[in-house]
Order: C-alpha cells, then structure tokens, then sequence
C-alpha cells in the first residue's frame, strides 16, 4: 500500500536534512511501527506523508498504490485515504468542531466524486463514533479542539479518524499526554479500524502504546533512515536495552 | 471661488461638490432657517476644502486626495424597495434620495424627511459637528429625503425594521432621525445598499436612545467598487439604556462611517462591534468618538477586519470620559486579519479621561491565518480556499455570534459567505 524510497527531505525555510535516504514498506492490513528516539525524523516523516509544505522532497519517492503523491495537496491526499491523527491537534477558535466534521468529510466525499452526506445520516454517524469513544456529544458543539484536555483532543482525532474512514492511518505519537485510561479507549478505537484493506503506521517513542495496539512490523528510525526492522520482539528489545545497542549496531 | 484666501486650487470634487449647489438650489426642499443652514454648510466646504491628512480626525483618509470625483445625479437611479435582509421585517425605503415606502407599526410614526425640512422641525439637527465635519457639511447641503421615525413609549418591535437607503449609482443624501421612546426594545437594520455603477452618497442617522430602551441597530452596507459612501451614525443614551450597533462593511470604493455616542444616562450600555470586508482598492474608514458624561456608564468595542488585495482600512475610535463619570468601564478591541502584503490597516485609539475611579484598555492585533490551523484543516480533506474561508469566516463569525437572534446571524454570515465567495 505505501513505500517509501530512498526518501530526502529538508527543511524548506533553511534547509536542514532532517530524511535522509528513507526506505519503507507497509502492506496493505499491516500495523507498522516506527520508533526512534528524539530528533530521529519521527514527526516530519509523518508530516511529509501527509503533504506539508513545510519540507521539501529533494531526492526518493513516496509511492501510495503503486502511484507518487509528491505532487499531490493535503487535501488530496487526505480525500485518497490518508490520515494523519496529529501529536499536537491545533484548537481553532471559531469553527465548530460539527461544521468542521460536515465539511471535512464532505469535502473529501466531494473530491471522489461522491455525493454529501445527508444530514440525519451525517448525525448518526458522529453520534455512533462519539459514543463507542466515550466521547460527550456536547463537546462536538464547541469549537474545534478549543479548552479540551489532551486526552479529549487525541479522543477526537480518532473520531475523526472513524469518520473519515481512511485507507492508511499514521497516528503521530498518540500515546503522549494519555493516561492508562484514555490510552485503552483511543487503542481500542484504533484496533476497531483494523481491516485487510487498512494499513496504520503507529508513531511512538514508547513500547507502552505497542501492548494496547499489537504492531506486525516494527522499524527504528534514527537520523533520517531505517536502521532496522522486525516484528513486535524488536520493540521489546529496544524497552529493555534503550536505543544505544541498535544504533551501535547499525554504525 | 474656493479657498481664495490660501490661493489653493480646488480639486475636481470640490469643484463638483460645490458647483453643483447652484443647479440643485431649487430642488432642495426647505426654506427661511433650513436653507440658511444650508448655505452656511456650502460656504464652510467652500472656504476649508475638503479634509486633508493635516486635519487630525482625517489623517488616515485623506479625503481631499481620494475623492476623485463626484458621481453626477442620475434621475433615472431610483429603484423599487428590495427584499428586507430579514424576511418579515418591517421596511422604510429610501432610494435615489427619495422616501419611497413607509411600513405601518403600531405606535411607531414614519414621516418623509422632506415634510419635516419643509416645515423648518429639523433645524437643530441642520447643525455641523465641527470644522472638521464634512459629512454633516455635504450632508446639510444637499439632504433631500430620508424617513423620521418615532417609536412611542414602552414599544416592543417583534421583527426588525429595515431602514433601507438603495442608492444604485449617481448620487443621493439622506437622514434619518429616529427617537426611541423610554424602555423602547427594538432591532434596526440600517442597509445601505449599492448597485453597480458610480456612485456618491451620504447618510446621516441621529439616534436618541431614551431611558430603558434596549436597541440593537445594525449598519450594513453593501456599495460597488465605484461607489462611495459617507455616512455618520449620531446617537446619545439614556439612563438603563443599552445600545448594541454593528457595523458590517461589505463593499464600497470609499467609505467612511462615523460613530458618534454620547452616554448621557447612568447605567446605560453602548457596545460597538465592527465587521470590515476589505478588498479591491477599497478604502474603509471607521471612526468613533465616544463621551462618558456621566458615572456608571459602561462601553465596549470589537472591531474585526478582514484586509486582502490592496485594501486599507481605518479604525479610530475615541473615548472621552468627563471628570464626573466615575466607574465608567471602557473596552476597546481592533483585530486585523490581514491577507496580503499589499493590504494595510491602521488603528487609532485615543482614550482621554479626566476622571481617576475607572477601567479603560484598548488593544491592536495583526495576524496573518495560521500556517499550522490551514495545515490541520487541509489535511482532513478541505482543500486550501475552503480551509482559508472557513478560518476567516471563523475570525468574524464569533462577533457576529453575540447577536441573539438567529435570523440576523445566518443573514450577516451569508454576507460573509458571499464575500468570501468573491475575494478569497
């Protein structure tokens, strides 16, 4: 579903190289896990998937079904099926988190050349998705994100992500901020979107996020590049010894 | 002659402007007092010109340069009253400066401004502000029509009444002088609306806002690019009284809209919110000035602009508060939310306050849209020009929002809607 060659990137604004020769595949039904430490290229590589033009690709390609989507927007990329569930999700006064729901997933309904939803249907599915989040609807009334908890804020980018019904997840540090609690609801929220036809890439620093979301790949990212894959056994391996034996490894 | 003492040659509008007082003499109704006070209004123009930026309260328009000219009387620009912004609402038309249509309102009395000039009742209000005070000049010059409204004692307006001056293109002055009567509660839509060609108008409301009432008035205008549009909003308050105006600029090539208040009663309430639309090379001005003339008394202003092109827009707004009015709170907020290098906004506040037992603040913001909120919003699938309206529909809709009635929030924000439409 999503591969990812011999990927360059910098910083627009000064040029730094943050991706340096990237290589990686996730299969389509897969949960892939990309851990590293701090300053690894964590968060930019899940930003260059989903289109900012804060970084520039200077070399590689990121192929999604066989096809490039360098030269596509967010938006486009978003309407083809990728989701971004953000570390940080932006509070934006004065947009209704509802409205923003409707025109986002109109939008994309839009750009496939479907038609929007009708609004009774629109309602129900949100009431559904809130619920099975343990989310209160009233929340969904105020403006986006603004005065939630970070544990709500990540609660409504996988209702979000429920809504939307993307192709390839990338859930960018999710665990952060989240007591046990929340971390059990939002895993599970994540695990109930588990399909053949789904792939997910689970960004995170810690192993704790793994035991609740079960990974079937696990990659190490350390400045820039893959330095080593495995299976779910190489996440447990890096909680014991830390990242020092692997980066030793691959130096 | 104009100015023969400074030696300066007039501009094309004044000339226009002054010119033109000859020909249109004998239309303007009124006599005895009212045309004296109207050759004193031409003779004031005559002498000082028309303000430049070395007059203070003009400094940021410069009306002497921007004005280039004049839109001529046009006999055939009269239109029918157009559809009220609000279906249901009670309408009193002007159009082509003349009165056209009056509702009927129980204990609500609309008389045609031309009646009243005839019969010399308005001389008080024939009055200028100050040297200073073009608007009132040209006004007082050349008012023709315009609707007097009296809202009897205790009156209670179930839907809106619609002030409406169409001026389609030529040129037209009006007034409209409208007394609420004590615990009055009412909502007026001042719509000042354009059409396609040149135009040139001035409107003048002057406001008495008795004790108790509860007033919400808002000034929305909608002109062309090539009209311009002076207009002054006069009003004093009332012991108890609230006066919640808006004003939304939504069009216009040159505008400038006054805001005179003067709190008179205790207790009373005055609250300015401001929406300017600004694109094209439009230039949008408003100024206010605000006295707190006694204790107690409190007001609040948010302006919001929204500037793209090469538009430039003007806030001023000043507040006086006079030695007695103690425990006067004063808020004063200016947000510009600007859209392209080109574009500009200038805000002035001035507080001047003579009295120690008070809360007074003001505050001026700049901001471009946020990099990371269009991010955000594309990445869920709205695609950039949406993503932009919606967070700029977002910056205004919040003030627009604090209007309790439904049916005005979901017509201000269409006017939105349909600015976005054409200039983002």
């Amino acid at each position: 579903m999503l591969e990812i060659r011999n990927l360059h990137a910098r910083i627009a604004e000064d040029g730094t190289e943050i991706i340096r020769g990237l290589n990686l595949k996730v299969q389509a039904g897969e949960v892939a896990a990309i851990m590293g430490p701090n300053g690894s290229g964590k968060s930019t590589l899940s930003y260059i998937l989903a289109g900012r033009d804060d970084y520039e690709v200077t070399e590689g390609d990121i192929l999604y079904n066989g096809e490039s989507i360098l030269d596509l927007d967010p938006s486009e990329r978003a309407a083809k099926g990728i989701f971004l569930a953000f570390q940080y999700p932006m509070e934006i006064p004065g947009v209704a988190t509802m409205e923003f729901l409707k025109v986002a997933i109109n939008s994309q309904r839009k750009a496939r050349g479907e038609e929007p939803l009708k609004i009774p249907e629109f309602l129900s599915r949100v009431k559904t998705a809130a619920a099975s989040l343990d989310m209160d609807i009233g929340m969904l009334k105020r403006p986006l994100n603004v005065g939630f908890s970070g544990g709500e804020k990540k609660r409504a980018e996988i209702l979000q992500m429920k809504l939307l019904e993307p192709k390839l997840c990338i859930l960018d540090e999710t665990d952060s901020g989240l007591d046990i609690d929340a971390l059990k609801i939002v895993a599970d929220g994540v695990n109930a979107l588990r399909a053949p036809d789904r792939a997910t890439i689970v960004i995170t620093h810690y192993q704790r996020l793994l035991d609740y979301i079960v990974p079937d790949s696990v990659h190490v990212l350390y400045k820039g590049q893959v330095i080593k894959s495995g299976d779910k056994e190489l996440a447990l391996r890096l909680e014991e010894n830390g990242y020092a034996d692997i980066i030793g490894e691959a130096a | 002659m104009m100015n023969v003492h400074t030696g300066r040659q007039p501009t094309a509008a004044e000339s226009a402007l002054v010119d033109s007082f000859v020909d249109r003499m004998g239309e303007l109704p009124g006599d005895g007092e009212i045309a004296g006070a109207r050759d004193n209004a031409i003779e004031a123009l005559k002498t000082q010109g028309l303000p430049s930026r070395r007059v203070e309260s003009w400094h940021y328009t410069d009306l002497r340069t921007l004005l280039r000219g004049v839109a001529a009387y046009d006999e055939t620009a009269g239109t029918n009253a157009v559809p009220p912004v609000i279906a249901g609402s009670a309408v009193a038309a002007v159009s082509n400066g003349k009165s056209i249509s009056a509702p009927r309102l129980d204990g609500v009395e609309f008389t045609k401004l031309s009646d009243k000039l005839v019969g010399g009742s308005l001389i008080a209000q024939m009055a200028i502000r100050g040297g200073d005070d073009a608007i009132g000049q040209i006004n007082a010059a050349y008012v023709t029509d315009g609707w007097a409204v009296t809202f009897a004692e205790g009156v209670e307006l179930d839907a809106p009444l619609e002030l409406q001056n169409v001026q389609a293109r030529g040129q037209g002055h009006v007034r409209f002088p409208v007394k609420f009567g004590k615990g009055v509660k009412a909502t007026v839509i001042e719509r000042q609306a354009g059409g396609e060609g040149e135009g040139f108008s001035t409107s003048l409301s002057n406001v008495t806002v008795a004790d108790d009432c509860e007033i919400t008035w808002i000034i929305l205008r909608e002109h062309s690019d090539q009209a311009t549009q002076l207009a002054q909003f006069i009003a004093t308050i009332g012991k108890n009284a609230k006066l919640n105006l808006y004003v939304v600029n939504a069009g216009g090539k040159l505008v400038r809209q006054e805001v005179h208040v003067l709190a008179k009663g205790e207790g009373s309430d005055f609250q300015l919110r401001g929406v300017n639309l600004l694109g094209g090379d439009s230039h949008t001005d408003v100024t206010m000035t605000l006295g707190h003339l006694v204790e107690n008394t409190t007001s609040l202003q948010i302006i919001r602009n929204v500037v793209t092109d090469r538009a430039r827009g003007v806030f001023q707004g000043q507040i006086k508060v006079n030695k007695v009015a103690q425990k006067t709170d004063a808020r004063m907020a200016c947000n510009t939310l600007l859209l392209s290098d080109d574009g500009e906004f200038d805000a002035k506040p001035e507080l001047e306050i003579f009295a120690d037992d008070v809360a007074c603040g003001h505050g001026a913001t700049v901001t471009e849209i946020d990099g990371n909120h269009l991010f955000y919003l594309r990445a869920r699938g709205i695609p950039e020009n949406e993503a932009r309206g919606l967070l700029i529909k977002a910056f205004v809709a919040e003030i627009i929002e604090e209007l309790e009635n439904e049916a005005l929030v979901e017509a201000l924000e269409a006017i939105l809607d349909k600015w976005l439409a054409v200039h983002v």
